[in-house]
């Protein structure tokens, strides 16, 4: 790993944040000199705090991309409980996956954000080593993923919308997690995501890992917290594959482009949620309030939405990811080309299906018989 | 066989000892057999002796399923336009890209067409692993939606045949993207109440297992692929304890209740037009 944290005061620092260590240094013995002989040293200290803003400011206005994934995983980030503690009123945990057991690294339960109320579905890291260990350090198992679809089909049934919070560095790599079906876990929730029949919103707060992330990242809006990250794979297992070297991390979550600020560029998410300054650690009540405010506005907008036009709007978001293309420079059909016809056999437009065949009979204008059809199912 | 115009004797010199055509034998890479290479294409590129499947290319694997000339591809004219601009010491993803498209096999991870198997039409999406692993980018992501669209608007039977690393990394979230976009698609294909038939073969890993290649309606998998999420290595990285044997080989699937079937792949082509018939339209 680059660099390890230095401890001062109780408080955390990263390793480019030295000179704000030396800051708070100094305005701490200030501060205990003022106590101990009666001085006054506030203007001093003020002039520091001001100093310190600023140096924070500079720090974080121009963070590469992976101090910014030293951020997300600063250890006093705030997690999924401190969301639910904050932002969310009578929060009512629901455990269980009814098949094989509960997942304490994904919790689910109905709550109320704002005056709306929602099922939340979170991920969950824990806070100290023993909560750490139970939640697997925040790589959910494939039940917790099934319990994700469980709830998420309850709140399809009561028509409440659904909220994800998304902190981890990936779905687990374990014997059990293969066993019991890890893949196919993920599978079936983006599946069934996609065409949930109520409005989702995703927001990453901290880690973004991978197809974990995923499991319960498919929905209308997808935000992130200023400083978390989403990527395909974590920084450390792009160098290990692509360098051969772990330890070129920061050079792979360059490549990557894994910040909220590239994301947005490349329009794979809808809304960056900005932190506090100095990220969300140093005043986590701003940032948690900033998050709420986001998910009350943005389900006001979702609820105006008709669910058909919401599905819709859905699909082509998530149809349109990657199809800018360019022209293939040197194209190679020779391998795939057919080499002859055998006359006999039916070609493919006489198995057509029947309406295709109608219309292609009848010489219905598309738009007509595309008018028609919607009207039909909705009779079924 | 070797070029004969190139080698002058001039008639006094020891003759030329005839040159051995290079690939004419190959070793088993299960069973460490010698075997001739000819034997082995006739034999669908399993090993005679240990009944090993060997790893093989998209194009070869359509000839094998397809009947003869009717695949038909689609959506070729498309590339990645490289959208994270990605460069890995000093070796462009661009340039990477045009080296797999030297290759023979195909010229992106997946080709997808409408094709017959045992006369019956379906829409064929092969994965090809020996382009940069077979993983799924915005290309794959794209041709794999536009066959779902076609087969979805000619009541066609879906059968993708699986192989590939997982997502591709150069193309950062975008490929992530592919793996809701691609299920996605298929919730669509679900609904139109299409057949989907998932072949998986060795290797199946990632994302392409944590999305669409674990949403058949009916999964089949080669014997012995190596299917799961996480690749082995990566499995024995994290937790440290030796992996059991057989871990996340088709059998172990089966056992745990995540595939129909293993089909030897000389049956593959029977299998399938045996199981559209029963649920194709």
């Amino acid at each position: 790993m680059v660099g390890s944290e230095i401890k001062l005061n109780g408080d955390q620092y990263l390793p480019f944040e030295d000179k704000i260590a030396e800051f708070d240094r100094r305005i701490a013995e200030l501060q205990a000199k003022a106590s101990n002989d009666g001085s006054d040293c506030s203007t001093e200290i003020r002039r520091l705090q001001r100093v310190q803003t600023s140096e924070l400011k500079k720090i974080y206005s121009s963070l590469s991309a992976w101090q910014t994934v030293q951020v997300s995983r600063h250890p006093q980030r705030p997690l999924l409980g401190d969301y639910l503690n904050l932002m969310v009123k009578d929060f009512r945990q629901l455990h269980g996956d009814r098949t094989f057991g509960d997942d304490p690294s994904i919790v689910t339960g109905f709550g109320q954000i704002g005056r709306e109320r929602v099922l939340i579905i979170g991920q969950n890291k824990g806070r100290d080593t023993k909560e750490k260990i139970a939640c697997n350090f925040g790589c959910p198992n494939p039940e917790g993923y099934r319990k994700a679809l469980a709830k998420m089909k309850l709140a399809e049934k009561y028509n409440l919308p659904v909220v994800t919070l998304i902190d981890t560095p990936g779905a687990y790599p374990g014997i059990g997690a293969e066993e019991r079906g890890q893949a196919q876990a993920i599978a079936v929730n983006l599946m069934e995501m996609s065409r949930l029949k109520v409005p989702i919103i995703c927001i990453v707060i901290g880690e973004g890992g991978s197809g974990g992330a995923l499991g319960i990242g498919v929905g209308d809006r997808l935000a992130m917290l200023e400083y978390a990250y989403y990527s395909v794979i974590s920084p450390e297992g792009c160098a290990a594959i692509l360098w051969h070297d772990g330890a070129q991390a920061n050079v792979a979550a360059e490549a990557l482009k894994l910040t909220s600020k590239e994301l947005l560029k490349l329009s794979l998410i809808d809304d960056v949620i900005p932190e506090s300054l100095g990220g969300a650690h140093r005043n986590i009540h701003d940032t948690i309030y900033n998050v709420e405010r986001y998910i009350v506005k943005t389900l006001r907008d979702l609820k105006r939405t008709k669910i058909e036009n919401l599905l819709e709007n859905r699909y082509r978001k998530l149809r349109a990811i990657g199809t800018t293309f360019e022209k293939p420079t040197r194209r190679k059909t020779e391998a795939v080309k057919p080499t002859k016809k055998q006359p006999e056999r039916p070609t493919i437009p006489d198995r057509l299906s029947i309406e295709a065949q109608l219309r292609q009979t009848a010489q219905i204008p598309v738009e007509e018989a595309e008018a028609k059809e919607p009207q039909t199912a909705a009779k079924e | 066989m070797a070029d004969k115009s190139k080698s002058k004797w001039d008639g006094y010199s020891l003759k030329p000892r005839r040159r051995m055509p290079d690939g004419l034998w190959m070793g088993c890479p299960s069973c460490q057999h010698m075997l001739h290479k000819k034997t082995v294409e006739k034999n669908l590129y399993v090993c005679p002796e240990c009944e090993g499947h060997f790893r093989i290319n998209g194009a070869t694997r359509i000839a094998q399923l397809a009947d003869e000339g009717s695949f038909e591809p689609m959506c070729q004219d498309i590339a990645s336009n490289d959208p994270l601009k990605f460069e890995c010491s000093g070796k462009k993803y661009k340039n990477r890209l045009k080296e797999g498209r030297k290759k023979d096999g195909g010229d992106e991870a997946i080709l997808v067409g409408k094709a017959f198997i045992r006369g019956r039409g379906v829409m064929l999406s092969v994965m090809n692993f020996d382009f940069l692993g077979g993983s799924m980018g915005m290309v794959v992501g794209e041709r794999f939606c536009v066959a779902v669209d076609k087969a979805i608007e000619e009541s066609l039977p879906l059968v993708v045949v699986s192989s590939s690393g997982g997502a591709r990394m150069h193309e950062g979230v975008v490929s992530l993207g592919q793996m809701a976009k691609t299920s996605a698609a298929l919730a669509k294909y679900d609904e139109a109440g299409g057949l989907f038939i998932s072949v998986l073969t060795d290797p199946t890993t990632g994302g392409v297992t944590a999305s669409f290649a674990m949403l058949g309606d009916i999964i089949i998998a080669e014997p012995e692929a190596l299917i799961g999420f996480a690749g082995p290595r990566t499995i024995y990285q994290t937790i440290k304890v030796e992996l059991p044997e057989g871990f996340q080989r088709s059998e172990f699937l089966l056992e745990h209740g995540f595939i129909d079937m293993i089909v030897h792949r000389k049956d593959l082509r029977s299998e399938i037009g045996r199981l559209i018939d029963y649920c194709g339209k």
